[in-house]
């Protein structure tokens, strides 16, 4: 066992921190996409190795080998001194990756330079409200016609639809084909005619999420990602990377923090709500998960430096506990509260900014978001413990 | 950076296991449960240098650290392995490395000529009755729940925090055994009236960092039979047929299993941290070893139950012999601090109680 990251790392630790005394002053306060001073910022960031670290420099990223250990002093150093770690959204952290993987030279060229920098911004388009955890069972049409496919059907829960500049998008092409066999992933422009935005707003009251509706929409047939029919396998491989990043102990860890000051802050009849036992059993338990996962992580940080494949049970479960264990935080928060707990929105009572109610709410969210607690447990228990699959219906039995 | 087991780390593990899977199989764990005398497994176990594993080389151990100390202890738990290796092969020579590195006790608990059992449970809140006073190199009172009972020599923590060794045959002390759920490790009881003791350290310290290492391994005892539990769980559910299927197809039964692999499966880490701390990293190791202890108690509980549910009636009968595990976590829940009282003192370890 040995947890230091070692010299090398620790230098390359140092010049993060320089950087950051020198030019964390000019971090963006908005996060109004495209506003100038964010993109001024990613592009400083790009030019340093801070952002769009692996992507090759012929796409305009700053072209270095992936190193897990450097990506992850980064993040450290950019989230302890609180300055923006630059844009993140769909584009940049799902098709971008998947572009480089799949991609033909012209798409890479022309996609994603723009994406990188944070001019080009875009939404997914997966889920439908026929196809939510059985996403291959997907309706959206493709109809191939001259030298454009012509779409139509429904997308859900688009992220940023209202502000994206295009789509990646997954059509069936092949409506004869097995399920997962006759789905392409397109790439188009959100403000082709024929497409309609609704704003869906959430349990938070705010839009997060929007249904996107397409009517013959017209997409040159060569903005395609892969071949046709292949879309599913496309998909899948940028699937991977959303899961990983979703209850990241680390953030939960400073959140924790947060919560234990918090409970020292709060007083009920003059007394703290920390000097509650059952209460502060509660965060003393919540402590310990979140001790676990942490050190779950490090074990798969850790496996992934090394390149040995016996964290991989480990690696299922965090999207399943990560997510979970933030909710139980969240809700410890609004707990020791008690009736403030409920305030939101312009309440003077609100403590925080609101965000223990927001985030109880919006971790719900993400305990059903990006594959539901239930198929974690289908995953972990066919994928980690071999278990086997349910079988069909007779109906669906062909 | 590596954390994870090394080449040697995953040699010992493999050793341990293949001794412990000849030795210790269910129907000897049974016998044993009738016969505690039996102590021919403690013997292999010694053979195969298991007592000597935090006694340096120049001493006849092996001189490892207490991360190897707590893969053998999950390997026995696996096993429900009837042996008194947490008092003699861990406790012990780990205080006597920190208080008295040249004591020539520990060369004879290299060589299993010592057993050590553990009269600590004063020092972690002591029930009705029990309290033990040193004076003048004497000691009186009583401690039930010893450990490792019986044994040749016991580490007996008194009401001021000292700890002490006395000899099982010394003046004033009397024995008895009690019967408890768990079979596989006995228990006892010592009642001591002015019975000469040696005393190995007054400083609480020394007691609490004896304390960290006991719970360390009482958690990874509880890793190595909650993941045994669950692999029972799987297998039988992957041969158990129900409605023309194997119950394992359901995904009622899939989800109790990945319920219980994602809750265990970060205790590995947290073991392996909380072991490596107790050697490396002096800030993090009290704090750590409580909050593992806690929240494996509470895992442990889980799976045990969930693990025994997808079983059926058979999980409830003594045929199977599942309650063995079970009751193995259920003692190692209760001894040397429960759930509570461990995130009481993780609070106040913090400065978070007035």
């Amino acid at each position: 066992m040995d947890l230091s990251y070692g010299p090398k790392y620790e230098a390359f630790r140092e010049e993060v921190r320089a950087f950051l005394r020198t030019h964390g002053h000019k971090s963006p306060k908005t996060t109004k996409l495209k506003a100038p001073e964010l993109l001024d910022w990613q592009a400083l960031l790009i030019e340093n190795g801070y952002a769009a670290r692996t992507i090759p420099k012929e796409y305009g990223g700053y072209g270095a080998e992936p190193d897990i250990l450097k990506s992850r002093i980064i993040a450290e150093e950019f989230a302890a001194a609180q300055v923006s770690s630059g844009m993140g959204g769909q584009g940049i952290s799902m098709l971008v990756p998947t572009l480089l993987e799949m991609g033909t030279e012209a798409q890479k060229r022309e996609f994603i330079p723009p994406t990188i920098r944070g001019e080009m911004v875009w939404c997914q388009g997966y889920s439908e409200p026929g196809a939510g955890s059985d996403l291959a069972s997907l309706r959206t049409a493709g109809k191939l016609d001259g030298d454009h496919w012509v779409v139509n059907g429904q997308k859900i829960w688009t992220s940023t639809a209202h502000l994206a500049d295009w789509i990646f998008c997954l059509v069936r092409t092949e409506p004869d084909a097995p399920k997962h066999k006759g789905i392409s992933f397109l790439l188009f422009r959100m403000d082709t005619p024929g497409i309609e935005i609704r704003p869906l707003v959430d349990m938070t009251m705010n839009r997060n999420f929007n249904e996107v509706f397409f009517t013959d929409v017209r997409v040159p047939k060569d903005q395609m990602v892969g071949a046709r029919g292949q879309g599913w396998q496309v998909a899948n491989s940028i699937l991977g990377f959303e899961r990983d990043s979703l209850g990241d102990p680390n953030a939960t860890l400073g959140r924790l923090n947060r919560l234990l000051a918090l409970m020292q802050e709060e007083t009920v009849d003059g007394a703290r709500v920390i000097d509650n036992g059952a209460l502060r059993d509660r965060a003393m338990r919540i402590q310990g998960r979140v001790m676990a996962m942490r050190f779950n992580e490090l074990r798969v940080l850790s496996a992934k430096v090394n390149g040995r494949n016996d964290a991989q049970l480990a690696r299922l479960i965090g999207k399943l506990q990560g997510t979970e264990l933030r909710h139980a935080l969240e809700q410890l928060g609004i707990d020791a509260m008690g009736e403030v707990g409920t305030s939101y929105a312009d309440n003077p009572y609100l403590r925080d900014g609101g965000s223990w109610q927001y985030h109880f709410m919006f971790f719900l969210g993400l305990i059903i978001g990006g594959g539901t607690s239930q198929i974690q447990k289908n995953i972990i228990s066919e994928r980690g413990l071999g278990m086997p699959r349910e079988p069909k219906l007779a109906k669906e039995q062909k | 950076m590596e954390f994870g087991l090394s080449e040697e780390q995953t040699l010992l593990v493999d050793t341990v296991n293949r001794f412990l899977d000849d030795a210790s199989p269910l129907d000897r764990v049974r016998k044993f449960a009738a016969d505690p005398n039996d102590t021919d497994i403690w013997q292999g176990l010694v053979d195969i240098g298991i007592s000597g594993l935090l006694v340096s080389e120049d001493a006849g151990g092996t001189g490892l650290r207490h991360v190897e100390a707590a893969l053998v202890a999950e390997a026995l738990g696996n096993h429900v392995t009837p042996s008194p290796y947490l008092g003699s092969a861990v406790v012990l020579p780990s205080v006597l490395n920190a208080t008295d590195p040249g004591a020539t006790l520990l060369g004879e608990l290299a060589a299993g000529k010592v057993r050590c059992g553990l009269a600590l449970s004063g020092a972690t809140g002591a029930r009705a009755g029990t309290a033990v006073v040193a004076r003048n190199g004497r000691l009186t009172g009583k401690v039930a729940f010893v450990l490792d009972y019986p044994a040749s020599v016991y580490l007996v923590a008194d009401a001021a925090g000292s700890l002490h060794l006395v000899d099982a045959n010394a003046s004033g002390l009397s024995h008895r055994r009690l019967t408890t759920v768990d079979a596989s490790r006995p228990v006892g009881e010592i009642v001591l009236a002015d019975s000469p003791a040696t005393c190995l350290s007054n400083d609480p310290e020394v007691l609490a960092r004896a304390l960290d290492v006991a719970r360390v391994m009482l958690a990874a005892d509880t890793l190595g039979a909650a993941q045994n539990m669950l692999d029972q769980a799987v297998a039988y559910a992957l041969q158990r047929e129900q409605f023309d299927r194997p119950i394992a197809t359901f995904q009622a039964v899939k989800h109790m299993c990945a319920e219980m692999a994602a809750d265990l499966e970060p205790c590995r880490a947290f073991v392996w941290y909380a072991a490596h701390a107790l050697d490396e990293l002096p800030d993090e190791a009290r704090l750590t070893a409580c909050h593992l202890k806690a929240h494996i108690a509470e895992v442990g509980q889980f799976v045990s139950k969930t693990a025994t549910e997808v079983h059926g009636g058979m999980g409830f009968t003594d045929l199977v012999g599942l309650h063995y595990w079970f009751k193995r976590i259920g003692l190692n829940r209760q001894v040397l601090g429960t759930p509570e009282w461990l995130r009481d003192e993780a609070a106040r370890l913090q400065g978070l109680v007035a």
